[in-house]
């Protein structure tokens, strides 16, 4: 019988717990709002998987791991697009352009980001359908389950407090004018300058999210750092209204009885 | 009878119990439990619904102070108090930074409830380890025209400034 339910009420934890303990062969199809990814295990471990916003095909996954140029990614997209991934595995590896051991790097950090990225989802509908497996000409590994769910677990808590931090991600972000801070001459990983270029009154933090293609965890890690360390600044985005101030709820509606009874009030604190 | 009610909020054992018990003119009418988990053992009691306390101004007008549960497994009350406040004042232990993430947190939330008029107070400001107002504005990131105030909610005048201000930036309000 096929395992079915939604992360809301059966966590991804909760599941990769239970494939891991039931030594479970099958894939796994989670469909979230806007994105969708699939996982395969082989005896409780990770076979596979593959995040289905993002192309998974080999080359796509060594250019992402930086183990290919983007003019290398061009050339095998031309010329080897028809070309299973173990094929294409074996010619890269024939040629020069990667070692075996690269290519079994980035598959795993490729699988085990997807995975990372389901503990962050709050709702998905997923499928567990035993025994199928993934495609034929993937390339398949085998990564026991115990460390990805400590460490997702570990994200998942570290998510939330980023969570409380940046609440919402309608926000902007601006630069700020602190005198003498200059972003050149600050240390920032390749990811950090993306998110950065980005950086725009104009521009919600959703936006930026998904123009840089970041995942939620890593995107308000950056935003977090570059706000921790005074860079910038959360701002509402330009053009976006305000929200109106509220009147205070009183018994009385004319404006002048109103004023009234708030300094009776004050009145009468005072006298306490 | 007119009634105005005003909400004290905060994290748990920030002092909102105290902070109303020393203007109410009765007894604050608390609803307490002895506190079941460990992490949370600070005190021996804390509030699972809401404590009342009462003001009253004249002959035609009450003032009631809402109270909010601390312990974040009861923040479902938090929209049912909002209702219909006049404005709010959030507590913050001045002593305990580790609770000022949660104050940030009840903030955004109250202020997303009902953008009415509302101040912080550095409570505790007694205790020997309490942070400097200032300080905290920078930790909490509060802009400077928030009303941060230095509290001790164990002393009347103390309490007394603090809904003084509330009620100030509520006529502010009425006034622009």
């Amino acid at each position: 019988m096929a395992l079915k339910g939604n992360l809301r009420d059966f966590s991804f934890s909760q599941l990769l717990n239970l494939i891991s303990l039931a030594k479970k062969t099958g894939t796994l199809e989670v469909h979230g709002p806007n994105k969708a990814a699939s996982i395969s295990f082989d005896s409780g471990k990770l076979s596979y998987a593959q995040n289905n916003k993002l192309d998974h095909g080999l080359a796509a996954i060594l250019l992402r791991s930086e183990k290919l140029t983007d003019k290398q990614y061009q050339v095998i997209r031309e010329k080897a697009n028809n070309i299973g991934d173990k094929e294409l595995g074996l010619m890269l590896i024939n040629s020069n352009y990667v070692t075996q051991e690269e290519i079994l790097d980035s598959l795993k950090n490729e699988f085990v980001s997807t995975a990372n990225d389901l503990f962050t989802w709050e709702e998905g509908v997923f499928h567990f359908e035993n025994n199928v497996k993934p495609a034929q000409d993937k390339i398949s590994l085998l990564i026991s389950l115990e460390n990805i769910i400590i460490e997702g677990s570990r994200q998942l808590k570290e998510l939330e407090q980023l969570q409380d931090e940046i609440p919402s991600l309608d926000m902007a972000l601006k630069f700020t004018d602190n005198p003498g801070t200059n972003i050149r001459n600050v240390n920032l990983s390749v990811k950090e300058w993306r998110v950065v270029s980005f950086i725009n009154p104009k521009n919600t933090m959703k936006q930026i999210a998904r123009t840089t293609k970041l995942n939620d965890l890593e995107f308000r890690r950056i935003v977090y750092s570059l706000i921790q360390a005074g860079l910038v600044e959360l701002i509402r985005p330009e053009g976006a209204e305000p929200p109106s101030p509220k009147i205070p709820t009183l018994p009385v509606e004319d404006s002048e009885e109103q004023k009234s009874l708030v300094n009776r009030l004050i009145t009468r604190i005072r006298s306490l | 009878m007119q009634t105005v009610k005003m909400v004290v909020t905060g994290p748990f054992s920030s002092g909102k119990t105290q902070f109303i018990q020393t203007v109410s003119e009765i007894d604050v009418v608390a609803t307490e439990r002895k506190i079941s988990s460990e992490s949370e053992r600070i005190k021996e009691t804390t509030t699972v619904a809401m404590d009342f306390g009462r003001i009253t101004v004249d002959d035609d007008l009450v003032l009631y102070l809402f109270g909010t549960p601390g312990q974040k497994r009861f923040d479902f009350m938090w929209e049912i108090l909002s209702e219909g406040m006049l404005g709010f004042v959030v507590m913050v232990d001045s002593s305990r930074p580790e609770t000022f993430r949660e104050a940030r947190r009840i903030l955004e939330t109250f202020r997303a409830y009902a953008p009415t008029p509302y101040v912080v107070t550095a409570n505790k400001q007694d205790l020997e380890d309490a942070w400097e107002p200032d300080d905290m504005r920078i930790a909490l990131r509060l802009s400077p025209e928030v009303k941060l105030l230095p509290c001790i909610s164990t002393n009347k005048e103390s309490v007394k400034n603090a809904l003084l201000e509330l009620l100030y930036s509520i006529l502010e309000r009425m006034e622009s």
